[in-house]
Parts: C-alpha cells; structure tokens; sequence
C-alpha cells in the first residue's frame, strides 16, 4: 500500500483512522473512509485516470461530483460490472476494483490514441460524411466505429441486485440540501409540515462544506451539522442522501434514484442496491445549486486541468492535493476562494491569471497570497502530455493577443469560467429559463404553480441570500400547503462580497496555433467542431448539438453546454440570449436502469391469468399458450404423439363423440336495469327488443366508425338481467366502451354494468353425445331438445353446484357452455368428464377449438382485426335498418360499401400443402412486383372433418373468384401455395348438427 | 404523470385513468337528422389546440366512472374535472 502522498496530514471530512484498501487498473492503493474513488487515486498521485471518447486523449478527474466528464471507471466485475461511474461519485469502500475506459492496450500506452493524430480528419460530422456509402456497408462500419470509439462496457450478465420503488406524498420537497435548502427544509418543517430533504451527496451541506464563510460567529459546518440534527429530529421530516432527483414531471411528481448501497462492498441481503422514489409533493423547493464552467483553451483537457471549486474541494473536503504548484485561471472572483484552500493543504500558487484587465473584486483582491497576480491576461495553452507541466500565457489588448508568450510551470491549473445554475429540474417541469448578463448564465424565469427557487439555482451565490431565500420559500411553501410557518430569524454572516464576473468564452485565436480547444470533454468536442457546424449551415443549438454531439454525453454537457452555446452565438454574430439553451429532459443523471424497473420485473410487470381450471390443465399434461396475460390450455398431447396428431384427435373428437373445453377466459358482463334491451340496440347492431327471457343471442358490436369491434352471446337471464359474453381479447375494452355509451351518450337508459369475468368459470360441452353427458348429471331442470332449443338458457345445479346452461355452438355440433361460480368450475368440470366416460369424453383446447370454428367459418379476431364490416364477415343480415346504433350511420360512407371491399370466403390447399397464415392472395405467384394482392389469409389450420388444409381469408370480389384456384403467398416465408376459393362454413353449412 | 381530481374520488395520479378523447364532439342525438358529412366530423375530426381542451377521461382503476376533463395542452395543467350528469343512468 502506498502512503497516499498528496493528502494532508490534518483537515477534511475523512476519517484517517479507517483506511481502506482499493485497486485501480490492477494497482493496490489505499484510501480512507469518507474518500471518493477520485479523492482517494489523487490523494496518491494518480493522475491519468482515462481516455477521451474519440481521440483518445490522456484525461484526469476534472469536478468534484455530478459534473464529472472525465473520470468514467468501470467497477466490479461479472454480473456486477458497472461501466461509466463517475469515480467523483463513488464512495471508496473496503476492497473496490475499479478499472480505466477506451483504452488497449493499457491507460498509459494506448493505441486508440492515434486518432488524436489523425484528428484533421475526423471533424464533426465525420461519421455522416464519410460512411455514407455505399449503404450496405454500413453496419460493417458501425461495427468497427464502435469499437474504437465510446465508453466502458456493460455487464452482460443479468443483473445481481435488487431494487424497490416507494412512492410518497408530501407537503414540502426540498431538492438539495445546501445553505438554501437546509434552511427551506428548517422554515417548513418547524410548521408541522411533511418535508422530504433529497441531496445527493453522503453529507448535508453542499458548498458550505468548502465554505470559509462564518454563520452567527462560527464555521459555515456548525451551521450545518445542528440544521441537520434538527432535521433529524423531526418526525414530519424524512431526509434522504446519497439520493439523486432526476426527474420532474407534472403536477410536481418528481422521481429520485436514491444509492442505498452503491457504496458498500455487496449490498445488505436485505436491502436493494438502490431505490427508486416517485414522491409527489404539495410544493417543491429547488435549492439544486450551481457548477462551474471551465474556461476554454488550448489543450484544457490535459491531466491536471480541473474546476478550481474542484480543487477546492478536494482540499477542503478530503485534504488532498490535486498538485504541488498550481495556476489559477478565472473570469470571476470565486476562483479566489479556492487559493486559500490550496495553501492550507500545502498546495504552491504560482499565479493567478484573471481575464479581467482590472483584476477582482476588493474582497477577492485582499485574499492572501504570494502568488504572482496576472490581471487581462488569458492562457492559451496547457503544455504537457500525460500530465499538465505548465501553462502559456499571453496578455489580452483589445481583444487581441498582445505581448510575448509566458510560460509558468505548474502541474495543476484550476479554471473557473463562472457558474451556471443547475436548472435541469426546472426546465423539465416547464419553467422558461432567462438569460442573465450580469451573472453570463441562464437562470430560471417565473416559476411553475407550487414551487419555489432559491440559492444558486436562481442565481443568488451569496451566502445571505440563499439563506434568506430558503427561509422565505420553506414558509411559503408551508403555508402553501396550509400550515402556518413562521419566517426564522435570519443568522448573522460573515462571507466575501458577490462574485463578480467579466463572460470570457474563448481567447482570442493564436496565430497558427494548432492545440485542440475543448468544449465538451466527455465527448470530445472543440471550439472548431462548433464553428464547422455554423459554417455548414447549422444555426439551430439544437441541430448543432445532434452535428457536433456536444452535450451528449452521460454528463449531459454539464460543463461544456454553456462555453458552447457561446462559442456558437459568436459564430452566427448573434448573442447567447437568442441562441439559448438545449431542452433538459429526464433523467439528470444516469439512472440504472434496474432502478427504473425495480421489482416490476417478470410476473410482476405482466402478470398471468390463471383460469380455475389451470390446475387441472396443469395435472392433465396441457401444453400452454398465453393470450394476452391470460394462459389457457393449449392442446393434450398423448405420450409420443406430435402435436400436430394430438389437435386433429381432440377436434375430431368433438365432432365424433364428445369433448369439454375451458372458456373460462371469454369476458363476462352482468347487465341490470329496466332500459337493458333498449341499451342493447343502442351498442349492437342487431335486435334485442324480441329477446325473452330464457333466450340467448348472437351479437355484434360495432366502433363509431362502422367496423366490428366484438361479438358474444348475450342471454336475457331474467326480466331486468342480461348476462352478456365477450372475446377474451376485447374484455376489457368492451366494458369501458359500454360504460362510456351508459355514462355518456345516453345516460337516461337505467342500465349497470359489472365485469363478473372472475367470478364465472366457463366451459363448452360439445359433441353428439353432449346432451347425453349433461343430462346425467344435471338437476333442477330438463335439458331435452324440446326445453332447452338452439340459443335457449336454464339455470339448474350439477352435483349441487349451481350452473348455468347456455346452449350455444362454437364448434357447430349439438354442444352447450356452462358457466359455474369460479370456485365450482374445477368439480363440475370433473363431474361432466366421469359422467362423460361412457361416452369417451376426452378434453380438447384451444387449438381444437380453433379447427373446429375455422371449419365453421365463425370469425373471430384474426377476421375481426378492426377494418371488417358486418358485411365483409357475411352478416349484414344482422343489421337493424332504418335505426340507431353505435356505427349505424358510418356503414353508409361509400367506402365500406360495393366493390372493393374483401369479404369472408373459404380457401381450400389443392395440394395438401399447409396455407400460411397472413399469406397474400395473388393470381400468379411468379410475376414479378409489384403483384396486385386480392386479399389475405386470415386463419389457417388442417381440417380433419375435410382431411385438407384449409384456411379463412378476406378476398376482394369473392363472387368472382369462388371455385377459381388462387395462390397464398407468403414472401417472409417462400411458400406460395395453390388454393380454390370456397365458401367459408367447410362442415354442417345448414347448421343441423348444432339443432339436434 | 398528472394529479387529476376526480370528483368521486379525490385526487388519484392518472396512471389509474384511461384517456378517452376529444370531449368537444358531442355525438349528434339523431345520426339520420344530420348529412352524412356532418356525421363523419363528429367520427372523424378532431381539433388539436395549444392550450385549454375539453377531453374524456375514465377513472378505469377507480370508479370507473367517465369524467370530462379541462387540462392545458402546454401546461398540463388539469383546470378542471367535471362529472357527466346521469339523471336516471349508472348508480343512480
């Protein structure tokens, strides 16, 4: 283990007593508790800690947190590989592995770094220019583009962790917990209401962490620590760390990713990695801060070049020296914060250079220091290669470069190119951003309903006003919410006067000066890349930003963005204001997306329907097919049989002796009330007035527009109660439909609907032997052909279980459904098969039941797929004329009447040869496109009744083609298969065999 | 993901309802007393304005019950829920 060369002896929020041991790239280090991985590889020296995306240039920890755009690592291994952490993130723990991206063979010698050589040739757009052709090579190139260039690699394994989802509602949210959002969080919380603190460091405090500022006479952290002990305190106040608000949706829904692990070696067996929290909030506070933007100049991106509140930071907080001799490079005065800090870690300040010609501010300007102070200058050039070795300066004149070249040694250059207020959460819930000279940084306008700005996020970086302004929001936002908060006493503060700051986007050019200027670091974009996407036409930021992929990356052009848009406007002659910003969107950092789905994985993110058969199927060796979410049985394969045999013994069973098949799944409505009928004509296209009671019926539903949208039976059950069935597809919808019609369009008809799908079990009974069977085992009522006719219904009791008896035929034999309470349908289902022995009953499934309807032309959703009319299907006969139902007056548009229209016919295979499924009918399947297409196969099966392939189809002018030979052709598959059209109804087309 | 007040069951995030359309159209009492013209509009042509619309909604993970709804189409702001009227209709 190393001895950690770069950290203080003394100082920061580490604990020196807990040392940690890590590896990077296979090197042993050590740390302490309380480290980042970044605090922790500077505090020993390690500088290169990655290469850039494109060019693989050399590039070292740049920020302190979220802002990161350099230090992406891979940690763990196997299932629990993590590509692209930022190491400013990641709590350093007992036995972390961490490896460098975009790089072979090793961070030190890389190959891929030959790009930056030819990098006159790879300019912005180079992608779209140069690979364009031809086409077809194109996934030849993405292959290899994609090798050469991006981030770490995923995991390929599935995921090891757990995640959850917890979703709370409260009065008060405050995001961030700096000065502004502690004292947001303090204000609303002393009112009594719910408050939830999110921050997404392990500490509360934000920059009062690094602050010299004195809060009533002491450290700016004494502050903090009793603000959160108060917190802590409170049973109306949850405070959650380590927890990131990334996105914000309407009516202040705001979802936070909340790290519950991600620090610890492998997570607690009995806590997730991480939570996913969707809290919705009476009103939001946004005390989200601000990060710094660096400058821009010659070759910024060399190790060593980093935020100067970065290297602040890593002073203050973690007492590490981000260099032994340092250069200040700074538009604005709070760069001079950050001088202090570095003497006090033992840090040398060479020089501070300062764009403006008149220096800092008087407070800036009185800070101690011996450095040289160089006041209208600029850098030009950062000069070193796998580490900054020093750095080019020039005077500025004019807007000019004048004066000779200086060069001052220095192994770290601390930029400060001013702040911009994170303002992410704040343009995605719908705020307008505004642009503010005086600070050069967009700020938030006029805030949404229920929320509140404060602290840097608005734009205020003094201590006393963020103070003051979380105070005042956390008790508007109580009151807000109804409780009455009281304004605290403001404490007294000690701090430098307000920043001030002079915009400087970029130096003035230097003659033939060839170093690369970087705006966007993670994705490698330059000054130039900018203004080669202004020249070819591109004005729009939005279009520039897709060009150049500035802000694209995982940082989301956190730092860069804004020198960006600059850079632009000065390019277009325009000005930052008019250009204005990317659309923010969600989420505002990575996101796992484990985290995202949480446990709404598998089953719980589709759960299956089981009917009260299931079990049954399940003993009885049923192969399974699911329709929709639900699983029905599919078919009984005997020990050996293929699957095809098995189906054709099952439907040739039915029509032969007798078979029992669960219908559990068709959707079941309850409809009462004195105006049912007349709501029946209303939503069907048929008759229900001259329905008795005793009586079912045949119905078919249409849409507005005139098409089919569901058919069933619907049985008058008694005077006022109608018992109405649906395909098991539409359910659902079918329900709504009929609530909206009830609800909406005629409310005066007394009608109730109620879905009662569960509650009722189902199954057919189909054969010629069905009557036998059931007659048997029924009570309470005659089932004879005379009482219980075709479409006729009795209530009765089977083995002392209620049923009711519908006699309807899917299946075209003699056959009846029988519906049972859920909780009866697995003993009445066996009752009828032992009843049923003596006639070999055996069951069938869905497949059967499919051949034997098919062979009936009865539709069902593959015919009914939204564009067929009653006509198309054969059964305008059912239509009431000259009345008002749902699509009556649509079926009168032109266009679903006459020639055109493909109708329902019968298709039977001439050769034996299986017709496709969505197969196109054509007359010669060898003249060459385009090919005019009469119509499609809709359902295809082999018909044991007609020992043929047969098959369903939609075929335009169906009289003209009936007994003429077509062909099915299917291109996705390269059959094509000759075909006679017939009539749909194969079997039985007078219908005896269901009358018996 | 919206806040929608129902008036039956207080304030329910529209995740539980369903969007039903276009709540300006109102289908015309007598299709025949109408040209078929008129007809196919009140099926077919639907307005899409920036700002304050009149949409159907149903609370279909709720009461079920169909609602209309006033919600800003650039805001998203919900301006308000109103129930249909049912003189003799469901639940009375």
């Amino acid at each position: 283990m190393s001895d950690q060369p770069f950290r203080s002896a003394t100082g920061g929020l580490v604990d020196r007593t807990r040392p940690l041991g890590f590896r990077f790239d296979g090197r042993r280090l050590s740390g302490f508790a309380g480290d980042s991985l970044a605090s922790a590889l500077l505090a020993n020296g390690v500088r290169l800690v990655g290469r850039s995306f494109k060019y693989h240039r050399p590039r070292g920890v740049f920020g302190l947190g979220v802002e990161e755009p350099n230090a992406l690592v891979t940690v763990g291994s196997g299932a629990r590989r993590e590509p692209n952490v930022r190491a400013t993130q990641l709590e350093l723990y007992e036995g972390l592995v961490a490896t460098s991206q975009n790089r072979w063979p090793s961070l030190a010698l890389d190959v891929g770094a030959v790009n930056d050589l030819l990098s006159p040739l790879l300019p912005a757009g180079f992608y779209y220019k140069t690979f364009m052709w031809p086409a077809s090579w194109w996934m030849r190139y993405e292959r290899l583009i994609r090798r050469a260039a991006g981030l770490g690699r995923a995991a390929t394994e599935a995921d090891a962790d757990r995640y959850e989802k917890r979703y709370q509602h409260c009065d008060v949210l405050v995001v961030g917990a700096g000065a502004g959002g502690l004292a947001a969080a303090l204000a609303a919380s002393r009112s009594g209401a719910r408050v939830v603190v999110v921050e997404d460091a392990r500490h509360l405090g934000g920059s009062l962490l690094e602050s010299e500022a004195r809060i009533d006479g002491a450290p700016a952290l004494d502050w903090v620590k009793a603000a959160a002990a108060e917190l802590a305190a409170c049973s109306n106040v949850r405070v959650l760390t380590r927890a990131q608000a990334f996105g914000y949706y309407d009516h202040n829904l705001v979802a936070v990713a909340e790290r519950v692990a991600d620090h610890q070696p492998a997570p607690d067996p009995h806590m997730p990695r991480q939570r996913l929290w969707w809290l919705r909030a009476g009103n939001v506070v946004l005390a989200t801060g601000a990060l710094e933007r660096p400058l821009v100049f010659g070759a910024n991106d060399r190790p060593g070049v980093m935020l100067a509140s970065a290297a602040r930071g890593y002073a203050s907080r973690y007492a590490v020296r981000c260099g032994q001799r340092a250069c200040v490079f700074t538009n604005n005065d709070s760069a001079y914060a950050t001088i202090a800090a570095l003497r006090r870690v033992g840090v040398e300040v060479a020089a501070v250079v300062d764009v403006r010609a008149g220096g800092p501010g008087v407070a800036a300007a009185q800070c101690a220091t011996d450095a040289e102070r160089l006041y209208g200058c600029v850098a030009t050039r950062a000069l070193g290669g796998r580490a900054v070795s020093g750095v080019e300066i020039r005077h500025v004149e004019g807007g000019r470069l004048a004066g000779p070249k200086r060069r001052i040694d220095c192994d770290v250059v601390c930029v400060s190119g001013g702040w911009n207020p994170t303002v992410h959460l704040f343009s995605q819930s719908g705020g307008r951003l505004r642009y503010d000279e005086t600070l050069a940084a967009f700020v938030p306008g006029a805030p949404r309903p229920g929320q509140h700005v404060v602290g840097a996020c608005a734009g205020t970086f003094t201590l006393h006003g963020c103070l003051r302004e979380g105070f005042a929001a956390g008790v508007a936002a109580a009151r807000a919410g109804g409780f009455a908060g009281a304004m605290p006493r403001l404490p007294e503060v000690a701090e430098s006067a307000a920043a001030h700051i002079e915009a400087m986007w970029e130096p003035p050019p230097i003659p033939r000066g060839r170093s690369k200027r970087f705006i966007d670091l993670q994705n490698d974009v330059t000054t130039d890349d900018v203004r080669l996407a202004a020249r070819e036409g591109y004005a729009s930021v939005e279009h520039v930003k897709r060009y150049t992929t500035l802000g694209m990356g995982t940082d989301q052009g956190r730092t860069g963005n804004v020198n960006g848009l600059a850079v632009l406007a000065t390019a277009l002659g325009s000005d930052v204001a008019s250009v204005g910003t990317t659309t923010f969107r969600p989420p505002y950092a990575p996101v796992p997306l484990g985290a995202i789905a949480a446990d709404e994985v598998g089953g719980r993110v589709a759960p299956l329907r089981r009917t009260p058969l299931h079990d049954w199927h399940s003993r009885a060796g049923a192969l399974w097919v699911n329709v929709g979410l639900w699983q029905r049985a599919q078919l009984y394969p005997r020990a050996g049989e293929a699957m095809a045999d098995a189906i054709a013994r099952e439907a040739r069973h039915v029509r032969n002796q007798v078979g029992l098949v669960d219908v559990s799944t068709l959707g079941k409505i309850e409809l009462q009330g004195r105006d049912v009928a007349a709501f029946l004509e209303k939503v069907y296209c048929n008759r229900w007035r001259s329905l008795a009671v005793g009586r079912c019926r045949y119905g078919l539903m249409l849409r507005e527009d005139g098409f089919v949208f569901d058919d069933g039976t619907t049985t008058r059950v008694g005077e006022h109660e109608y018992y109405m069935t649906t395909t098991t597809a539409h359910a659902a919808a079918v329900l709504s439909h009929l609530e909206f019609y009830a609800q909406t369009v005629w409310p005066a008809l007394h009608v109730h609907l109620t879905s009662v799908t569960d509650q009722w079990g189902a199954m057919a009974l189909a054969g010629p032997s069905s009557r036998d069977v059931l007659a048997q085992v029924v009570a309470g009522c005659d089932v004879s052909a005379a009482a219980l006719p075709l479409m006729g219904f009795v209530e009765g009791h089977i083995a002392g279980m209620p049923v009711r008896l519908f006699r309807i035929s899917f299946s075209g034999e003699l056959g009846y459904e029988i519906h049972t309470p859920a909780d009866f349908t697995e003993a009445v289902w066996q009752v009828l098969l032992d009843a049923g022995r003596p006639f070999a009953i055996a069951p069938y499934g869905t497949e059967a039941m499919n051949v034997l309807r098919i062979e009936k032309g009865h539709v069902t959703g593959a015919e009914l797929d939204g564009r067929t009319t009653p006509a198309d299907i054969g059964l305008q006969r059912l239509l009431r004329q000259e009345e008002d139902f749902v699509g009556a007056r649509s079926l009168e548009r032109t266009a679903l009447n006459g020639a055109g229209r493909r109708t329902l016919v019968g298709l039977v295979s001439r050769d034996g040869a299986r017709i496709p499924r969505g197969a196109q009918l054509v007359v010669d399947p060898m003249e060459p496109p385009p090919v005019a297409m009469l119509g499609h196969v809709t359902s295809a099966c082999f018909s044991p009744e007609l020992d043929a392939e047969i098959a369903l189809a939609l075929v335009e002018d169906a009289v003209r083609w009936r007994e003429q030979v077509l062909f099915a052709a299917s291109p996705l598959t390269g059959e094509h298969v000759a075909v006679t059209v017939t009539d749909s109804v194969f079997v039985d087309p007078e219908g005896q065999r269901a009358r018996g | 993901m919206l806040l929608i007040e129902c008036p039956w069951c207080g304030a329910r995030p529209h995740t539980e309802f369903s969007y039903g359309g276009d709540a300006v159209v109102r289908r015309p009492p007598d299709p025949q007393a109408v040209s078929l013209d008129e007809w196919l509009d009140y099926v077919y042509l639907r307005d899409n304005p920036m700002g304050p619309h009149l949409e159907w909604w149903h609370h279909v993970y709720g009461c079920r019950r169909w609602m209309r709804m006033r919600r800003d189409t650039l805001t998203h702001d919900v301006l308000e829920v109103t129930p249909v009227d049912h003189p003799t209709g469901q639940g009375s």
